[in-house]
């Protein structure tokens, strides 16, 4: 399995409600919730792409952009 | 022509005048008076490609229709009393969101079970009022099988042409009486087709965006124009929306299509109404004793006139109010408690003159029993 | 990942509350059906009244939302009369199994090819919390203010009982799974119910002192297992995750076309 590197994890504030989930089941501790509540990424360099926060994101504010994708094809 | 000939009870022509109209998708549940007309679409439909469905109730069969009618087909439900009440809750959707599709209940005595064998008009209210909320609708009727067959065609068109449910009223005798009935040549009754959205693919599509007849042109589901259908006030796009001024604009909308057309939409027969001294006014089988009482009391040279209505809703009340104009007495037959003579009282100038007769014990009302009616009427000095 | 293809990117923020489990079904079924490739003009989303119902507005299909109870009614007609159109139908606990019980169990009777999703939030969330069907012995709620006496449904064992050919639990929490799930449920021919444990933070949690999103997610995580697992048998209290039935029986609309090809024939 080759590993993945994120290029880009996008928030989109607007949309985000501040429930918290993207931060608290992060098992690499990426985001963080900032003082208004939103999700904020402080360590993208831990991300290993397995994008569960994109995917339990209730409001889809949360967007993963891999570097590697025909890695990441390639892994299905 | 005789192979276009049939002898048939109502129901039947209920059902030759649906699929003449192009009738494609039928859901329903079984309900006394009106089960045959089910029991003929489960035959009749496949042959034809179309659909049948026996539904688990009179709820979900009204549902269904709405559904299927957005894939673009023409659809129709029958039921009777009870059934009608369980499917107002849908039918008010259907106003709502503006589905074409049709709604027959073959009236029997009600309230509750009532009486599922005998005959009654007691749903003429429930036609105009059993769903929720402010709203317009059009409900039809007929006393004989060549009627009912017109009238069904009709139904369809009005559905289609107004993108409204439309109600035909018709009653226990008229749903298993047999009679004649002469089956018109394709094209001798002209069809409403549905009309379709011509905005191409990838342009913005309106669903509800009157053109400037009026009308709403339709996109089927699964084409290429997806919006959104709701129950609740909704935007040009179908979207809900809370803003005062679209509820507004769509409630006078939905209200004005159906009433502003009330003349357009009267369909009746009068007999002798010219002259009338005595009019009659009646709708369904009760017209047919009505037309009995008439013509005999022509024969002895009375000036007896009848206005039978085809068209119950929108209610008519211009076109009566003018045949009633010189009508020294105007007696409604009918069978309930009085709905239609209620109507007419506020229809017409001098209410005083306005009498019932009716017959609410699930026995058929005949032409003796109306002239008791004039009996008694004469009897106060009328 | 274009989840933006699908949705109406102008009714967003949508209106659910933080944490709402609804949103995680919207964001699995976004991905289920990109996976699949299907055009979205082959999709009509059909749903009832309800928070849950509110997720077809959300999604660039043609979307049907109609009244509590009666999707399946609904989507009933939309199949039968076109049957080459993916039919999906998400759906509340209250909407599903209370208002719509009955449509629910004739339309897995029928094994008609439509995906029901029941987003299981345990509460009526529109009307502000009141107990549904499936909020289980013992729990409160604003019509329960001395707990619930009501027993609730087993939805994976009343879709099975009443014959749906493709049946599934999973979670807000495994989203995984319920992506997947949600994929097979949609390529299975006939009808298929997915169950999907949905939070409700505002009023389930709050009242039922479950604590917050985060919090109803872990406790999902730590009383659901695999089916067929050890910890299952070690603690049978339990909820079991996954792909309960799968199986072939005529379809619905498939065997109508039976019925037409036979009236054709005059048989």
């Amino acid at each position: 399995m080759g590993k993945r590197k994120l290029k880009e994890l996008q928030i989109n504030r607007e949309w985000c409600k501040g429930c918290g989930i993207c931060a608290a089941f992060c098992a690499k501790k990426v985001l963080e919730m900032d003082e208004l509540d939103k999700a904020v990424p402080v360590r993208t360099e831990d991300c290993v792409v397995c994008r569960l926060c994109e995917m339990r994101c209730p409001d889809l504010a949360i967007e993963i952009v891999a570097e590697e994708q025909i890695e990441e094809e390639d892994i299905g | 022509m005789s192979n276009n000939i049939r002898f048939v009870q109502g129901n039947e022509a209920c059902v030759e005048g649906a699929l003449y109209a192009g009738l494609e998708f039928f859901a329903g549940y079984p309900i006394t008076p009106s089960t045959e007309i089910a029991e003929q679409l489960s035959s009749r439909l496949p042959k034809i490609g179309g659909k049948f469905i026996q539904m688990e109730d009179e709820i979900a069969s009204m549902c269904a229709i709405i559904g299927a009618s957005l894939t673009g087909r023409k659809v129709m439900t029958a039921t009777s009393g009870p059934g009608f009440s369980l499917k107002q809750e849908a039918l008010g959707y259907a106003i709502m969101a503006e589905i074409p599709c049709v709604i027959v209940n073959v009236q029997r005595g009600g309230p509750s079970t009532g009486i599922p064998t005998h005959v009654h008009q007691g749903d003429v209210n429930q036609a105009r009022w059993g769903t929720h909320g402010d709203h317009a609708i059009v409900a039809l009727t007929a006393s004989n099988h060549q009627d009912v067959f017109a009238m069904t065609v009709e139904a369809f068109n009005i559905a289609e042409t107004y993108r409204t449910p439309v109600v035909l009223l018709f009653d226990e005798v008229v749903g298993h009486m047999r009679e004649r009935l002469v089956l018109p040549e394709p094209g001798e009754i002209p069809i409403v087709e549905r009309l379709r959205t011509s905005v191409k693919p990838g342009v913005n599509y309106h669903p509800y965006l009157p053109r400037e007849d009026g009308r709403l042109p339709m996109s089927d589901f699964g084409g290429v124009h997806r919006y959104n259908v709701t129950g609740l006030y909704h935007d040009m796009w179908g979207f809900p929306s809370d803003e005062p001024k679209i509820i507004n604009e769509l409630l006078h909308h939905l209200m004005d299509k159906i009433e502003h057309r009330t003349n357009q939409l009267a369909r009746f027969k009068e007999f002798y109404t010219e002259d009338a001294e005595c009019l009659l006014i009646s709708y369904g089988s009760s017209a047919r004793s009505a037309r009995e009482v008439v013509e005999k009391h022509r024969q002895r040279g009375e000036r007896f006139g009848l206005l039978e209505l085809l068209t119950l809703w929108p209610f008519p009340s211009d076109l009566i109010r003018q045949k009633a104009a010189g009508a020294r007495l105007v007696v409604v037959v009918e069978m309930n408690m009085g709905q239609m003579c209620q109507s007419v009282r506020l229809a017409v100038d001098r209410p005083e003159r306005v009498f019932l007769s009716n017959r609410v014990d699930g026995v058929f009302i005949s032409p003796s029993d109306i002239e008791k009616t004039l009996h008694l009427i004469q009897g106060k000095g009328v | 990942m274009a989840v933006k293809d699908y949705i109406r990117e102008r009714f967003f923020p949508h209106m659910w509350c933080a944490g709402c489990g609804h949103g995680i079904v919207l964001n699995g079924l976004i991905r289920a059906v990109e996976k699949l490739g299907i055009d979205k003009s082959a999709i009509v989303m059909v749903s009832g009244i309800g928070c849950s119902s509110r997720i077809a507005g959300y999604l660039d299909f043609h979307t049907l939302h109609t009244l509590h109870g009666r999707a399946l009614a609904f989507a009933t007609g939309v199949k039968l009369s076109k049957p080459e159109l993916n039919v999906i139908v998400p759906m509340g606990d209250g909407d599903a199994l209370a208002i719509g019980g009955n449509h629910f169990i004739h339309a897995a009777r029928r094994n008609i090819n439509i995906t029901a999703i029941v987003m299981n939030n345990r509460i009526y969330g529109m009307t502000g919390g009141q107990c549904s069907p499936l909020s289980g012995y013992g729990t409160l709620a604003s019509t329960a203010p001395y707990t619930n006496v009501d027993q609730s449904f087993d939805v994976v064992q009343l879709a099975s009982a009443a014959g749906a050919t493709f049946v599934a639990r999973s979670t807000g929490f495994h989203v995984q799974q319920m992506t997947e799930i949600i994929q097979e449920a949609i390529l299975h021919n006939g009808f298929s119910v997915v169950e999907v444990m949905s939070q409700c933070p505002t009023y389930f949690g709050r009242r039922n002192r479950q604590g917050d999103a985060v919090d109803m997610l872990k406790y999902m995580q730590k009383i659901t297992t695999p089916i067929g697992s050890k910890a299952k048998e070690q603690n049978p209290e339990l909820i079991e995750r996954g792909v309960f039935v799968r199986k072939e029986l005529p379809e619905y609309c498939s065997a109508y076309d039976t019925v037409i090809r036979r009236a054709k024939e005059g048989k």
